[in-house]
C-alpha cells in the first residue's frame, strides 16, 4: 500500500478536497480520513469522477454500544464516508476509511467502509458499510465533501500488484 | 473554499485553494437538501420499524405470554 497524498485542511474549513489525475498503475484504492464537520453532520459525501447522479447504493450498519441500526440507500447521489460530528465534544475527530477495490474497471465499482464516530464518554458509534457505484468509468477523480472542519485530513493510498 | 489535489503534479504543487462559484455553491445546497432528505426518510424507516417491534410485543403480551416467552421466541 503506497500513500499518494495526503491533505490537512487549513484555517476557515473546506467545502470539499478533491483528489484528480489519480494514477492509474493501481489495483485498489483506500480513503482514510480523520474528520470533523462544522454543520452538524456525522458524515461526509464520497463521489467519484464528478458523478453527482443517483448512481450510488450502499447499505450501512451502524452500533453506539447500546444499540444498532441499519440504513439503505439506493440510488443516492454519493456515499458516506464518516467523521465527527461537530456537536460532540470539542477537538474530537471521526475516523473512517474507505476501500474502492480494482477502481481501473469498466464495470461498476464496489466499496466498503469501517467507521468510528468519536464523542468521548457520550457514544462512540462504530459503522460498517458496503455499496457500490454504477460508473463504469475508471475512477481518475475522487471528492470528500461536507462542511470538513479544520485539521481534518484526508489520504489517499493505492494498493499495487508488487 | 475547495482543495483541488491534482495528482499529476509533482508533490508541493498539488493543492490548490479555490472558491466556490455561485453554481458549486447551490449545488452544495442542493446536495445538503438531498443528504438531510435521506437522514429524514431513514430515521422514519427505524421508527417505523421500532414501532412494528413493540406492536408486535404488545401483541404476544396481549395474547399471555411472558416476557421471558417472548424474549425466547424472538431471540432477544
Amino acid at each position: 500500500m503506497q500513500l499518494i497524498e495526503t491533505i490537512e485542511v487549513g484555517a476557515g474549513g473546506a467545502a470539499s478536497i478533491e483528489f484528480t489525475s489519480i494514477p492509474q498503475d493501481g489495483v485498489d484504492l483506500k480513503v482514510v480520513l480523520s474528520g470533523r464537520s462544522t454543520d452538524g453532520n456525522n458524515y461526509f459525501g464520497l463521489q467519484f469522477n464528478n458523478d453527482t447522479g443517483s448512481n450510488y447504493n450502499y447499505k450501512l450498519l451502524s452500533g453506539t454500544g447500546t444499540a444498532v441500526s441499519s440504513a439503505t440507500i439506493t440510488s443516492g447521489s454519493f456515499l458516506r464516508i464518516y467523521s465527527g460530528d461537530s456537536d460532540y465534544t470539542a477537538n474530537t475527530f471521526g475516523n473512517s476509511s474507505a476501500y474502492i477495490p480494482n477502481y481501473t474497471s469498466n464495470s461498476a465499482k464496489s466499496y466498503s467502509t469501517d467507521a468510528l464516530n468519536e464523542n468521548n464518554s457520550t457514544a462512540s458509534i462504530q459503522n460498517l458499510g458496503a455499496g457500490s457505484w454504477t460508473g463504469t468509468s475508471a475512477i481518475t477523480s475522487l471528492k470528500i465533501y461536507g462542511a470538513i472542519a479544520q485539521y481534518s485530513t484526508a489520504s489517499l493510498y493505492k494498493i499495487t500488484a508488487d | 473554499m475547495k482543495i483541488v489535489v491534482d495528482l499529476s503534479k509533482p508533490k508541493g504543487e498539488r493543492e490548490q485553494y479555490i472558491p466556490l462559484t455561485d453554481e458549486e455553491i447551490a449545488e452544495r445546497d442542493s446536495q445538503a437538501v438531498q443528504a438531510e432528505a435521506e437522514r429524514v426518510e431513514q430515521e422514519a424507516i427505524e421508527a417505523q420499524k421500532a414501532a412494528d417491534a413493540q406492536a408486535g410485543r404488545d401483541a404476544l403480551v396481549a395474547l399471555g405470554l411472558t416476557d421471558a416467552q417472548i424474549n425466547a421466541l424472538l431471540g432477544a
